[in-house]
């Protein structure tokens, strides 16, 4: 067990926002945090890394309890990608280097300069090392992001929508290399996602947040028609092509009213 | 998880090494400057003698009392201003990410000017000379800038409640610094109505920034302040890099950016308030010059910081030395000069969209 969390509550002005959130995660996990818009699954991300500061709860990493931790030395620890990332006249090599920066006392050094190298061969990104970041496109965007999350050599990896504004196959890709990256080095990532399909295909495990509590929480097996009904308020189809499981909104009557 | 396959890439040496070259191209053209402005005005000095009697070789008594007395310290004084405020300019525009942020844009230096004039009028620390040269002299040049500052701060922490308030968006920081400018600019005038004959000639030429004003002594406070706050940024270079990245990013890279932005406002806060005390009221630079160096050098802090200090001295010496020249024998301040130049400067900034 790498990460363990611990009756987790969140208040925001006085109104429960996450309460009695509770789940622990295997070393090569891919975890997947799912449920409508403003559930709380941002939140939940940023109170394990203590950008939000919990009412209550504790979250354990490795055996340290990260609330007795410096901000410096959580992000030893653990890397995060927010959903938005600004963009500046900056290189890509120079725009991952910050990832180093808990790790920098005063100025960065080769061996930050060999990390932030062998992640952009890890990554294949060794053409962009020299492109402007504000002149790329939001898949290499976001793989500048991820990459220097990479660089901060976490054990853990928080991901808010990591493709949410990528076209299919930038999806895809990003996607793949978080789950090659988490098998090979032994970390484990924990991703909040919109995309039901997206997350049967390469996530693990499944938390799904409805009115701030977990409301189911497994393998695949947990995803069913009920529980996404029960979640996300709308009937679903759950169907294999290919023999990998799709989640299709409506109902039967409906599907069958479109394939006589 | 552990990255060791990798090597230091030789073209991204060879990209940073560019940014040196263009640093200590910098730092050549300030100093050459710095001759030049030595040698030009109303009594020409060959650049040559210039560099003597800067090394200590007394060429003539002439010529050391001009240099020692007049010109170098007037010149000391442009290049002091020009990086503080420059520099000032550009930690603001990344911890407020805000790209039109400058201690001008926010009203600091409005401010600071009135805080300045209220010491003059109310505290009674300056008076008028009879000399032209030196027609107003600072009678307490700590209390003066110490009630100057205080009012830098009290606008400090007005831009900051309303960016916490209201989102730290460009255009409402803008109308606040507006709001903010004008309301102590009234509040100098309320002061110069009230003055006698002896403390609004005191408050107008004050009001009216030039860097001819300053002594050995008020030189050396300024630089101080100065260097101490360019240390301290350079410093936080990688905090203000992360935060350029976004607040989230910073904060998962372990940046308390509330700290950051808070300790860093009221050091920029600091450094105004030590010109305004000073040299008076001078605008744009601190927002204009950042930009210019963006253009060339980029936005990385670590390069970002050095070329603004450097090109922010470059350009006020260099419009103090125009002023100096411009209608010769008469002498113009500096203020009146950066103001022709930045006003259309800053609406460039403004009609280019202002993209960081």
């Amino acid at each position: 067990m790498i990460l363990s969390v611990e009756e987790l509550e969140f208040l925001y002005r006085n109104r429960k926002v996450l309460h009695e959130i509770a789940f622990s995660i295997e070393k090569g996990e891919v975890v997947a945090i799912l449920g409508p818009n403003g559930v709380g699954k941002t939140t939940l991300l940023k109170c394990l890394n203590r950008i939000l500061r919990p009412k209550g709860g504790a979250v354990h990493l490795d055996g340290n309890n990260l609330f007795d931790l410096g901000t410096m030395e959580i992000a030893r620890l653990i890397g995060y990608v927010p959903q938005r990332v600004e963009t500046g006249r900056l290189t890509a090599f120079d725009a991952v280097l910050l990832g180093r920066r808990p790790h920098i006392k005063w100025d960065i050094t080769e061996k930050d300069l060999r990390i932030v190298d062998s992640v952009f061969r890890l990554l294949s990104m060794e053409k962009l090392r020299l492109a402007y970041i504000d002149e790329m496109s939001g898949g290499e965007l976001q793989k500048v992001a991820i990459a220097r999350s990479l660089v901060q050599e976490p054990k853990i990896l928080l991901l808010d929508e990591p493709t949410s504004s990528l076209d299919l196959r930038n999806q895809v890709e990003i996607l793949a290399i978080i789950r090659q990256i988490v098998l090979e080095h032994g970390i484990a990532a924990i991703m909040t996602m919109h995309d039901l399909n997206q997350a049967l295909r390469y996530a693990d495990r499944f938390i799904l947040l409805k009115e701030g509590k977990i409301h189911a929480h497994g393998g695949a097996e947990v995803i069913t028609p009920e529980v996404i009904e029960e979640v996300y308020g709308l009937p679903v189809i759950i169907g294999e092509i290919a023999g990998m499981r799709c989640v299709i909104p409506g109902s039967p009557e409906v599907a069958l009213a479109h394939n006589p | 998880m552990h990255f060791s396959k990798g090597a230091v890439p030789e073209d991204y040496l060879v990209y940073i090494r560019r940014k040196y070259f263009w640093i200590i191209g910098g730092l050549l053209l300030l100093f050459a400057l710095l001759v030049y402005s030595i040698s030009v005005g109303a009594v020409a000095i060959p650049p040559q003698e210039v560099l003597q009697t800067l090394m200590g070789e007394s060429i003539s008594t002439r010529w050391d009392s001009i240099i020692w007395n007049i010109r170098l310290p007037q010149a000391l004084a442009a290049i002091v201003a020009g990086a503080g405020l420059s520099v000032a300019g550009v930690v603001m525009q990344s911890i407020l990410r805000n790209p039109i942020a400058s201690p001008f844009t926010l009203g600091i230096s409005n401010a600071g000017a009135f805080g300045a004039a209220f010491s003059l009028v109310v505290l009674g620390t300056g008076k008028l000379q009879s000399t032209v040269a030196n027609a107003i002299i600072i009678n307490n040049p700590y209390l003066t800038t110490i009630v100057a500052f205080l009012f830098c701060l009290l606008a400090t922490g007005v831009i900051l409640l309303i960016s916490r308030i209201r989102g730290a968006s460009p255009e409402v920081m803008v109308l606040a610094g507006v709001a903010l400018s004008s309301l102590f600019t009234a509040g100098t005038m309320f002061l110069q109505y009230f003055a006698d004959d002896t403390q609004l000639a005191a408050v107008v030429f004050w009001t009216f920034g030039d860097v001819g004003r300053v002594n050995w002594l008020e030189l050396e406070i300024m630089t101080t302040i100065v260097l101490l706050a360019i240390i301290f940024f350079i410093a936080n270079r990688w905090n203000y890099n992360a935060i350029d990245a976004g607040d989230e990013t910073a904060k998962g890279l372990g940046v308390n950016v509330e700290r950051i932005r808070l300790i860093g406002m009221v050091v920029a806060a600091l450094v105004s308030a030590a010109i305004v005390a000073f040299v008076g009221v001078i605008g744009f630079v601190g927002l204009i010059c950042p930009h210019m160096v963006r253009r060339v050098i980029g936005d990385d802090q670590r390069y970002l910081i050095p070329g603004s200090i450097l090109f922010g001295g470059v350009l006020l010496l260099a419009s103090d030395t125009a002023a100096r020249l411009i209608i010769s024998p008469y002498v113009l301040p500096v203020s009146v000069l950066t103001a022709f130049m930045g006003a259309p400067a800053f609406i460039y900034l403004l009609l280019k969209g202002y993209k960081q």
